[in-house]
């Protein structure tokens, strides 16, 4: 039988089963919305104990980003994150999540060719595009300025 | 040995099985074949300090227990044939180092193991070697950090992405005759539908195997009605409804008898492993399990192996390219006599 590329694409999307996207949905928002309730929790809990907004703040980075590692380490994050999809990635645990996870994988090919080089080859993408589009952003802020 | 047709070699004398080695780990010992493997490792580094250590380990213990039920020594073996799925074919390099054994490495992803038990029929029936070992093997954490993710990074799977085994078979091949044997090899052309998804795999490999079974049976005259069982190498559930449907449409129903590695070595659901098993350990370990203990029993007779690959390389993804499939066929066939009740 002879199919062509086309009929072929057609028969295997048909054949494969697709993600139930409501169930994937329901999941990233609730992991998703409860990791921000506890960013905002630790937010409130810090301004108690340090009444200044931007300090509190970056004490919630640091925790989030701390207890991401954490679990990552102890195997739980990704089982979590099987389920939650972008309700885990999204947030900044995700990011945690996605350099301490290469830096424990390529731990066997040594601590600088293997860890240290492959600890950004997700997160890498992230931090350069990142990067790049708030320095755009700030130009364009500036020109805005300007004027 | 002839040609029969296009594509099919008959072996006459055929090669005959005289010894083979399953090794599989944890996920694939609490699955539905558990019992059909010579032994399964509950950690999966085997106490090694890497996973590719963990995998040529596995290859090494496939390929004694295999020489050694063949009651032979691994300095009688005149030829192994041996490969993976990682880069260079490390598991097999350092799996098989020690043995000092004549060594082919071959590539052909998934279908590795059809691949070498085929060249391996081919060495012996021509009378180019009086023995001759064929051996695979595929490790879910190797494979997954040399082709996916990290172990522990969030991630999510599709549906249709199927789950590599970590497992090792490996089989002896000798002149010297036996109850069980390889019969006919059709080695196969690479197709390519054009897909591009790596978590797609199945469906990537499907028009490979349909291809080799069509040429199989269009040589040789024989119909799907003439076997056992029908196996194809982990197409997983995406891929062997593909398949069905191509035969189907072809004229050839494989329906009846027709099965999967991939869907075989797992409980597809209640393991979580999505649309199946796969790795070159997957369709080895099944064979030189599952299928030849079925063999020795008398259970099947007639066995189409057509294990399946996708010849995928990240690299070539990456620029753009679609994902190459091929698969290779052994018929093994079995004189035991059914056991009557």
């Amino acid at each position: 039988m002879q199919l062509s590329e086309k009929q072929y694409k057609s028969m295997y999307k048909k054949a494969s089963p697709n993600s139930n996207l409501f169930v994937d949905c329901l999941w990233a928002f609730g992991v998703g919305g409860a990791i921000c309730a506890l960013g905002q929790a630790l937010s409130n809990l810090y301004m108690m104990m340090l009444h200044d907004l931007t300090i509190a703040r970056t004490w919630v980075s640091i925790t989030l980003v701390g207890l991401a590692a954490i679990l990552t380490a102890l195997r739980i994050y990704d089982n979590l994150a099987k389920h939650a999809g972008a309700g885990t990635i999204v947030p900044i645990t995700g990011f945690a999540n996605s350099i301490v996870s290469p830096a424990m994988e390529f731990k066997s090919e040594g601590l600088v060719l293997g860890l240290g080089a492959k600890m950004f080859t997700v997160a890498g993408p992230v931090l350069v595009y990142g990067t790049t589009a708030s320095v755009i952003y700030g130009l364009i802020l500036y020109g805005f300025h300007l004027y | 040995m002839k040609r029969i047709g296009n594509h099919t070699l008959q072996l006459d004398p055929p090669a005959y099985v005289h010894g083979s080695g399953s090794f599989a780990g944890k996920k694939e010992s609490e699955g539905p074949l558990a019992q059909y493997f010579d032994a399964t490792h509950d950690d999966t580094t085997l106490g090694e300090s890497s996973w590719e250590k963990a995998e040529s380990k596995l290859q090494t213990e496939a390929v004694k227990t295999a020489i050694e039920k063949a009651h032979l020594k691994p300095s009688d073996i005149q030829y192994i044939f041996a490969g993976d799925l990682l880069n260079q074919c490390i598991s097999s390099t350092y799996g098989l180092r020690d043995l000092n054994i004549p060594f082919l490495g071959l590539y052909g992803a998934c279908s590795t193991m059809a691949l070498g038990m085929g060249m391996a029929a081919v060495f012996v029936s021509s009378g180019a070697a009086e023995n001759a070992v064929a051996v695979t093997s595929s490790h879910f954490c190797s494979a997954e950090r040399q082709f996916r993710f990290p172990l522990e990074y969030g991630g999510q799977r599709t549906p249709s992405a199927q789950w590599t085994a970590t497992a090792a078979g490996a089989v002896v091949l000798e002149r010297q005759p036996s109850p069980i044997c390889v019969t006919e090899v059709t080695f196969g052309r690479m197709t390519d539908l054009g897909v591009t998804d790596a978590n797609n795999m199945g469906a990537a490999m499907a028009p490979a195997a349909a291809c080799t079974l069509t040429d199989y049976f269009t040589d040789t005259g024989h119909t799907p009605q003439d076997f056992d069982l029908i196996l194809t190498g982990d197409l997983g559930y995406v891929g062997s409804s593909l398949l069905r449907e191509m035969m189907r449409k072809s004229g050839w129903d494989i329906e009846t008898n027709h099965n999967d590695c991939g869907l075989m070595i797992y409980d597809r659901k209640a393991q979580d492993t999505h649309a199946g098993g796969s790795g070159c350990g997957c369709s080895a370990s099944v064979v030189c399990g599952y299928v030849l203990k079925k063999m020795q029993q008398g259970t099947f007779h007639d066995v189409l192996f057509a294990a399946t690959g996708a010849l995928m390389s990240p690299t070539a993804l990456q620029q753009g390219e679609s994902i190459v499939g091929i698969s290779h066929l052994v018929h093994l066939h079995s004189d035991v006599p059914a056991k009557t009740k």
